[in-house]
């Protein structure tokens, strides 16, 4: 899309501060987070409390006490008395179930917002048109799409209401895989042609791992940690993450060269190389890649005459402590290969290779295990 | 048809019309304080605008005389202020009716308020709305079948009303002889058998004609809100 750079705001804008305490019934929420991200993941379990801190953010619930702050504007502070109503927040929602409105049109529902702008920067409808790819679905109503077409025209809607926040409160939730997957280009393509600030609820860490830069754990009500997302899923002593089947971590590295025989590309990050599928970019390209825990072996030697591509020599610098909720067979370890890398062991190699903090050790992983994103 | 009949068909039409009319913006509002808000004495506001249904019409009859008389608590002030009198005036017969349907009127509508999907409204206040906007682009559309239904109800309600019209404001040939009125009086007639049959024929297809005219548009903005126009 041309102009493009247009919608990009200055870094920063996008962010929250928010100290905020309410209590339903024996169900407490407490959550206090300064996030400074594009995208900003709240992650947690179901009934961890993610929408009901969204619609704090909207201003659709109430907190006991607090401050919010968006963008460096207080839009609900309990000891002075403010609480800006949700129409004046200028927090564009996309809500699980997409919330179209019934009697009108496609096109009507997307000018809704149009009406009374918010205080983001203005989106061309042609353009949020042509990014969600919703031309042809424009003279319909909303009875007869898809699921994965309501939920783009509920993030075009949004958008067009000219948000300084957006909030996505699992927009992906309600729709089946395939489904899933056709959205999330949607979602990165729109993560980087408008960079309004997003604040994505989710309960799927393929999702968040993929679209966030800043991650918030919930859990029970509380924000267990929040930070960028390599350093929070570099942490082995978050319960919550180590529970988790498909935690993995998220390295930033540049395209160095490609091998164009093979289909391979070569990505370096601290003086480590590491092989992956290839990608179609620029050379110096800084690409962000996911690598899941349970996809890295570790040797204590290098290993010889193996399919693997990718052996990084790196030094253990954590092992997971045990905790309730982890299987009983398995142990995270980090290996700083020039960073952090998560690994997921059998407890049993991690006592017969003896791993602890300070081991030198190479870190195994196949290439077509690695996810661009 | 004699002038009579025609005269006591077009005074229930317009009785009917009338007090549908004027309880509706009322109607709505009762309908959305019982369907949307919390307080104290809700029970007791919803028995209360619930009486006229469970009440002997008659028994309404002599409490809207005694209230809206030329002698009653509202009445004489009414009358000594503004010269204006209610009772025994066909007014006061679409006052009487419209006491009688606005029980009707507010189920109709508060029902379509609790049903429709208030998150909705909460959506279209995240895009900019202010409430007066989220209701007129948004509620109001969305319940309009049930106003219809509550309008139709009430009409309907209205055409039949006998014992509070009676009561209230008697039966005066062509100022308060509505349809039921007159069929009765007909009835009390030596030889009126063949007329009130008549004026049953035609109080039978008014109804009628209002039920099948209600079915069809809501059908259609049924039709409208699934997609299909």
């Amino acid at each position: 899309m041309d102009g493009a750079a247009d919608y990009k705001t200055p870094k920063g804008v996008g962010v929250i501060k928010l100290d905020v305490r309410r209590k339903v019934g024996r169900f407490t929420l407490e959550a206090r987070y300064e996030s400074s991200g594009d995208v900003t993941a709240l992650f947690g379990p179901s009934g961890a409390g993610k929408t009901m801190l969204a619609d704090m953010i909207a201003g659709l619930v109430r907190p006991d006490r607090g401050q919010i702050n968006i963008a460096g504007e207080t839009v609900f502070d309990s000891d002075k008395s403010i609480n800006i109503r949700p129409e004046k927040r200028g927090v564009g929602y996309v809500f699980q179930e997409g919330r179209l409105f019934p009697h009108i049109s496609v096109e009507s529902n997307l000018c809704y917002g149009i009406a009374r702008p918010g205080p983001g920067i203005e989106m061309k409808f042609a353009d949020v048109v042509e990014l969600l790819g919703l031309g042809p679905i424009l003279k319909r109503m909303p009875h007869f799409l898809s699921g994965g077409e309501r939920q783009r025209v509920a993030v075009g809607r949004a958008l067009l209401s000219r948000p300084r926040l957006l909030l996505m409160d699992e927009p992906l939730a309600s729709l089946d895989t395939a489904r899933r997957s056709e959205i999330l280009p949607f979602l990165e393509s729109l993560r980087s042609q408008f960079s309004v600030p997003i604040v994505y609820v989710s309960h799927a860490m393929d999702e968040v791992a993929r679209l966030a830069d800043y991650l918030v754990l919930i859990d029970e009500g509380q924000v267990t940690a929040s930070g960028p997302i390599g350093e929070v899923l570099g942490r082995l002593d978050l319960p919550g993450l180590g529970a988790l089947a498909d935690v993995g971590s998220i390295l930033n590295l540049a395209l160095e060269t490609q091998i164009e025989e093979d289909s391979l590309s070569v990505l370096t990050l601290n003086g480590a190389r590491l092989v992956v599928p290839a990608l179609d970019l620029p050379i110096g390209t800084a690409v962000r890649v996911r690598v899941q825990a349970r996809d890295v072996a570790i040797a204590l030697v290098r290993p010889e005459k193996i399919s693997t591509l990718n052996i990084l020599a790196g030094t253990i610098t954590a092992i997971e402590a045990e905790h309730p909720e982890k299987a009983r067979h398995q142990q995270d370890v980090l290996i700083d290969v020039g960073a952090p890398l998560r690994a997921r062991l059998t407890r049993k190699s991690v006592r017969d290779l003896g791993l602890k903090p300070g081991v030198e050790a190479f870190a195994v992983l196949k290439a077509v295990a690695v996810e661009q994103r | 048809m004699s002038p009579a009949e025609i005269d006591a068909l077009m005074l229930s039409l317009r009785v009917a019309f009338w007090s549908t009319l004027w309880s509706l913006p009322l109607a709505m509002f009762v309908a959305w304080v019982l369907a949307r808000r919390q307080f104290i004495g809700k029970t007791l506001v919803d028995a209360l605008v619930h009486m006229p249904l469970v009440m002997p019409p008659v028994v309404m009859g002599f409490l809207l005389l005694m209230f809206l008389g030329r002698k009653g608590w509202i009445g004489a002030p009414l009358y000594d202020w503004f010269g204006v009198t209610i009772a025994f005036t066909w007014k006061g017969a679409a006052v009487a009716s419209a006491v009688m349907a606005f029980p009707l009127m507010v189920r109709a509508i508060r029902l379509s308020l609790e049903s429709m999907d208030q998150g909705l409204e909460t959506a279209a206040q995240t895009l900019g709305a202010g409430p007066v906007r989220v209701f007129t682009s948004i509620t109001l559309p969305l319940i309009f079948p049930g106003i219809l239904t509550g309008l139709v109800l009430a009409f309907a309600r209205s055409l039949g009303e006998f014992g509070a019209t009676i009561t209230f404001v008697s039966n005066i040939p062509g100022e308060t002889r509505t349809l039921p009125l007159a069929i009765f009086s007909l009835l009390q007639t030596p030889g009126g058998d063949a007329a009130a049959i008549r004026l049953v024929a035609m109080s039978a297809a008014v109804a009628f004609l209002a039920l099948v005219l209600s079915e069809w548009t809501a059908q259609r903005i049924t039709k409208r809100l699934k997609g299909s126009a």
